[in-house]
């Protein structure tokens, strides 16, 4: 166990958490906003990527590529909001999910008949490419430090939206009582529009951050989702603020214990069973968080409609 | 509409043929087809509806979870994959006698249920559906990190199970036959433990949870029993797919499966019982039409369970209710 | 003098910083009947969801039957004869009237934890259901669903629930609430039946209602208990006339 392997990791961990925060703000404002599930959230970030893919076929730049991107995925998120969730809103959670998960199996295969099955790549921008020297010894992407950066970047910007401005407002009321801020005569269905289109880009914003260090293929945004929904769920739905420390906190947890388990549980139990338990392990650490804030705290860390 | 007839006794036992018409010609026929298909694609057939019946099975499980309990669990495919592992795991170490590996299969799903129910009836809506989905990956990705044990890619499974030493299961008819046993089985089961006590308190506790505590019921208690035995059924079902199958992988318990599942019982219609069934086959039957018209059959697939979501309010059965009210005039 | 059936001790609940049952101190005794009124948004339904466990209060305690139940869940009180009405209607819509007062007959004969056998069908459970029905006069109504009663109807199986669950004490949320003087009075003749048998703790606005039925009335304001005493005594008390009575009194 190296020091620079633990300061490798833990950036790695805070990309995690700054990618999952991406996703789970818009997904636990719309949650707690229009009380929607949307399961569909995952191919937001997956259409993020390909849109980018596709429109840096088309320009050949990387920035116009993401502005472009940002914008298309936008209109597609309204268009689904417009032609699919919005009839959704009234109805209960099982039928929001099954739809929701239609829409997913239908965009899944919609890439692999638009773009193939085979994973595209996204090349990142020349000047981030490269790797710079934290400290003697550790030599750290640039690009990775982009996401975190970016990533705090949105957090510091929703933070104040959220916080001091009066549509911020306006969510933060909608979140705890939707029906209460409609009755004082705020049109709720821009709100939402507005909550869901933000969201919208948000989480492509985060898959074309990722594109360039993963791969982008069908159903990349299935495995995120249910990470970004644990992190909600730990964070408490419709709050900001719970979703930015869960998520950090997953990041973290999941980084590091995929990293360091088999190292940890050397110190109780030979190599061997070790290595063998070990990814076990790492791999139920996050959900055993869930299961443990959970319990404590059925409604999450910071709920937005007051204690449960 | 189940619950009012439930409760008026007399008028129940009158109809007691007429409110149970479909579920007998569900299984009458379930129990003809090996007649029928030995005069055409016999091994298709047989298999193609085994698998029918597997999977009502753990549709029949969700339902007495969604249907009667508004428990909607979106993790319910982790149990199918328990049971499914504990006949892998037992087989690869040689173990095949079903009098071990089906007990293991139940006491596995069970034992989960009742470890993860503690913590998910705790939560309420949203949290609900969210922790049992993230419960559900928590088993998949256990499955996958299994190296032993095929990890990724799976276990294939030699033998099928023995019984005290005798090839039950062997062959394919024999198969079908078991699982329609166990389905008949299942069904039976459920239609009794919903019409018990039990079963009355827990459906009164997804009518009006306070009012159920305070008349003196302790709603939890009857939620996490029933939250283990809708696991031990799906543990069932885990055990036969294996069986029927021969393999077993992650990719039973992916969290997709948990959403076909709810698919089939909210298709065929929540809260009926036969109505999982029903589902269960039109789920399986349209899948397995559709992907022979065409590679890309997902794409209708997908826009065809949003239409369901969004239009067809109690599923099958209640399009056939209204069909017949319109047609009676 | 008798043991109290229900005693509350210096009862004190905050929400933020509104005092909402500010050193409630009261008690019911046996066979009397306790109303207690006052104005909206004066705590009355606050208080009653402290004593039947669905709030937990700040400070003071509460004790039944010679026992403090301050700390226990709400179904443990149930279980021990601690019966409410609910203000709101609260019964279960797509079951029977029947079954809504047969489930409440099975939390106290014999163990829920049968997985056999049609609890629909049991004479044992049934039985005395019908006649907790009779007593509120429903009885003609028991195969209906409960979601088609009408109002008084619902209200009046509110109270059937509360009387199957062979309750030492009655807590009685506002019976008459929304009902139209005929059904008010029906409900009051029930009530009147009622009283010798069971302690009741009856929160009400209906005055009629009140003065017909109370032993004993305590006035409550803004969370406090203004006075307590017999009907006489509080129609006369000027505090509360001028606080509340004094808008009420026909």
């Amino acid at each position: 166990m190296s020091t620079t392997l633990l300061i490798v990791q833990t950036l790695n961990g805070l990309q995690l958490g700054v990618l999952l925060f991406l996703i789970a703000a818009g997904l636990t404002l719309v949650f707690g906003v229009m009380d929607f599930i949307n399961l569909a959230h995952g191919v937001q970030y997956m259409l993020g990527a390909y849109l980018a893919v596709m429109f840096y076929g088309l320009t050949g730049n990387f920035f116009f590529a993401l502005i472009l991107a940002l914008g298309a995925a936008l209109a597609f998120g309204l268009i689904l909001e417009f032609a699919v969730f919005r009839h959704l809103y009234d109805r209960d959670h099982l039928d929001q999910v099954i739809a929701t998960f239609g829409i997913i199996i239908f965009l899944n295969q919609g890439v692999k008949l638009l773009w193939g099955a085979s994973p595209l790549s996204l090349p990142m921008p020349e000047i981030f490419s490269g790797s710079i020297v934290l400290m003697p010894g550790i030599l750290y992407p640039v690009w990775r430090l982009v996401i975190i950066g970016s990533g705090l970047v949105v957090a510091l910007i929703l933070y104040l939206l959220v916080g001091h401005t009066r549509a911020g407002m306006l969510v933060r009321a909608g979140a705890t009582n939707a029906p209460m801020v409609s009755a004082l005569g705020v049109n709720i269905r821009r709100l939402f529009m507005i909550v869901f289109g933000f969201g919208t880009m948000l989480a492509g914003f985060a898959g074309i951050m990722i594109a360039p260090i993963l791969s982008v293929e069908p159903g990349m945004g299935d495995t995120i989702l249910i990470l970004a929904f644990v992190v909600i769920v730990i964070g408490g739905i419709g709050s900001i603020r719970g979703a930015f420390l869960a998520a950090l906190i997953i990041g973290l947890v999941d980084t590091l214990g995929r990293s360091f388990a088999v190292d940890i549980l050397r110190l109780f139990m030979a190599p061997s069973p070790a290595r063998t338990v070990g990814p076990a392990i790492a791999s139920m650490l996050i959900y055993l968080l869930m299961a443990v804030v959970l319990y404590l705290r059925p409604a999450g860390l910071f709920p937005a409609k007051g204690r449960a | 509409m189940a619950d009012v007839a439930l409760s008026s006794s007399s008028a129940a036992r009158r109809s007691l043929l007429a409110g149970n018409v479909l579920p007998i010609l569900l299984f009458v026929a379930f129990a003809l087809l090996p007649l029928f298909a030995a005069f055409s694609a016999e091994a298709y057939l047989l298999s193609l509806v085994t698998r029918v019946m597997i999977f009502a099975i753990a549709a029949l499980s969700l339902d007495l979870l969604i249907g009667y309990g508004a428990l909607i669990s979106f993790g319910h495919a982790a149990f199918i994959g328990l049971g499914a592992y504990a006949v892998g795991i037992l087989g690869a170490h040689e173990i095949h006698d079903a009098l071990i590996s089906l007990p293991a299969a139940l006491a596995a799903s069970a034992l989960f249920a009742f470890a993860t129910g503690i913590v998910c009836l705790r939560t309420k809506g949203v949290y609900f559906i969210m922790i049992t989905l993230a419960f559900g990956q928590m088993v998949f990705f256990i499955a996958t990190s299994l190296a032993p044990y095929g990890g990724d890619d799976g276990l294939t499974i030699r033998l099928r199970s023995t019984l005290a030493g005798f090839s039950v299961f062997a062959s394919d008819r024999a198969l079908y036959y078991v699982c329609f046993a166990c389905l008949l089985g299942a069904y039976l089961l459920c239609r009794v433990l919903i019409a018990s006590r039990f079963g009355r308190v827990y459906r009164g506790a997804r009518e009006n949870a306070l009012r159920m505590g305070t008349i003196g019921f302790e709603v939890y208690r009857y939620q996490l029993i029933m939250y283990v035995i809708g696991g031990a059924i799906a543990g069932l079902a885990g055990f036969l797919l294996s069986n029927a199958t021969d393999f077993v992988s992650p990719a039973y318990m992916a969290w997709q499966r948990s959403g076909d599942l709810l698919i089939m019982v909210i298709l065929g219609g929540m809260g009926t019982l036969h109505g999982a069934i029903i589902g269960a086959a039109a789920f399986l039957l349209t899948e397995e039409w559709l992907s022979g018209l065409t590679e890309h059959w997902k794409v209708i697939f997908g826009p065809l369970l949003v239409l369901v979501a969004v239009f067809a309010r109690g599923g099958l059965i209640g399009v056939g209710t209204r069909l017949r009210g319109m047609l009676r005039g | 003098m008798a043991d109290p059936v229900l005693r509350i001790e210096n009862l004190s609940k905050n929400f933020g910083g509104l005092r909402v049952t500010d050193e409630v101190t009261l008690d019911v005794m046996p066979g009397e009947l306790h109303a207690v009124i006052g104005p909206n948004g004066a705590g009355k339904t606050t208080l009653i969801n402290q004593v039947s466990g669905l709030l937990a209060p700040d400070a003071g305690r509460i004790a039944f039957a010679g026992e403090d139940i301050t700390g226990l869940p709400v179904h443990t009180r149930a279980a021990r004869g601690l019966a409410r009405s609910f203000q709101i209607t609260s019964i279960l819509p797509r079951f029977s009237v029947l079954e809504n007062v047969a489930l409440a007959v099975q939390a106290r004969h014999g163990s829920s934890f049968r997985f056999f056998g049609s609890a629909a069908d049991e004479d044992e459970l049934n039985s005395p259901a019908l006649a907790a029905l009779t007593q509120v006069g429903l009885a003609d109504r028991a195969d209906a669903a409960a979601a088609d009663l009408s109002h008084g109807e619902k209200r009046a199986l509110e109270i059937a629930i509360a009387l199957a669950m062979e309750p030492k004490l009655l807590l009685l949320d506002e019976p008459m609430a929304g009902t139209g003087r005929d059904e008010a009075d029906r409900l009051v003749a029930v009530l009147r039946s009622l009283k010798s048998r069971f302690p009741i703790m009856l929160v009400e606005h209906d005055m009629t209602a009140v003065f017909a039925l109370a032993d004993r009335i305590s006035v409550m304001i803004y969370g406090r208990i203004l006075t307590s005493g017999t009907p006489d005594e509080v129609r006369a008390d000027p505090q509360v006339v001028a606080a509340y009575l004094g808008d009420e009194m026909e």
